[in-house]
């Protein structure tokens, strides 16, 4: 599968994604820089990484859902091309529109680092048939800004449409009804705030993660 | 011309900085403070020909997130 890596200035998850992605699907991401207006094509994967995108100015992500590149994933996403963001990656994808809500600062105003365990709630995904519904794993997360807010008509409708793809088992930053991972309508789009990218292989203390890639290539591919 | 533009959050949402600042002004001393929300200013210089229209953009599309933001444009 080929996949593609967004490199804004100040990801600095972009290099875990990649290893990640090469490790589960055996070939090198292309990593695709801020400015390009164009995304390399017949990509089964393209993800926004972590980190403080453009230094995280005037609001997380913000910069960044308006920088040329991220017209292209708007675009690849509409006409049905899986898109995973993770941590800023999601951030950015709420600020685009491609996914509903916000991410706002966390509401014990600390920086969480840690490991946290996570339900799974939609296991019928692309991202998530690796996983059983209702199961619990452990991801880490290291944000200042996963604060998901919607208004409650919105969280009504995506709950609903069985669009939350992870919650928190408990609350660790405030997240409106504990969502931790989010899928758009279509369920191509997937915005979550814990790192999967560093739950690949027994030495990072677990392999949680590597079923969200592994899962992906066999339902894409 | 220049304009001030003034972005606040919208009611219900919560806005733990806010709280953490009204936290601060009570441990000053300061008593009788009920509320604190933070928000942001803007203050641009543009060119005397950029309509209302332009302006009310360039906030939905940047300045503002409306998900969780108002904003307000004030002419200086």
């Amino acid at each position: 599968m080929k996949t593609a890596v967004i490199v804004f200035p100040g990801s600095n998850c972009d290099r875990d994604i990649a290893v990640a992605l090469e490790a589960v699907t055996g070939t090198k991401p292309q990593m695709v820089w801020h400015g390009e207006s164009a995304l390399p094509s017949g990509l089964g994967l393209i993800a926004l990484p972590g980190g403080f995108s453009y230094g995280d100015y005037l609001r997380c992500g913000a910069i960044a859902a308006r920088s040329p590149v991220v017209q292209a994933v708007v675009e690849a996403a509409d006409r049905g091309t899986p898109v995973i963001g993770i941590c800023n990656g999601f951030q950015v994808l709420t600020e685009t529109g491609l996914l509903p809500g916000a991410l706002m600062r966390n509401s014990g105003l600390n920086f969480v680092c840690r490991d946290v365990p996570l339900t799974v709630d939609n296991s019928q995904s692309i991202f998530t048939s690796a996983y059983r519904a209702g199961e619990q794993i452990t991801v880490p997360v290291a944000h200042h800004d996963g604060n998901f807010f919607a208004d409650a008509e919105t969280l009504d409708r995506i709950e609903g449409e069985g669009r939350v793809a992870f919650r928190y088992t408990h609350d660790i930053n405030g997240s409106a009804r504990n969502i931790a991972g989010l899928l758009n309508k279509a369920g191509n789009v997937l915005g979550m705030m814990p790192h999967p990218e560093r739950r690949i292989e027994a030495a990072h203390g677990g392999t949680d993660g590597r079923k969200l890639f592994e899962g992906l290539l066999e339902a894409v591919s | 011309m220049k304009l001030r533009i003034i972005v606040t959050l919208k009611n219900g949402v919560l806005d733990p900085q806010g709280k953490a600042i009204q936290h601060a002004l009570g441990g000053l001393g300061f008593e009788g403070v009920d509320d604190v929300r933070a928000g942001k200013i803007f203050e641009l210089d543009v060119a005397d020909s950029t309509s209302d229209a332009a302006i009310d953009e360039m906030c939905r599309k940047l300045l503002a997130n409306t998900v969780i933001e108002n904003y307000r444009i004030e002419r200086a």
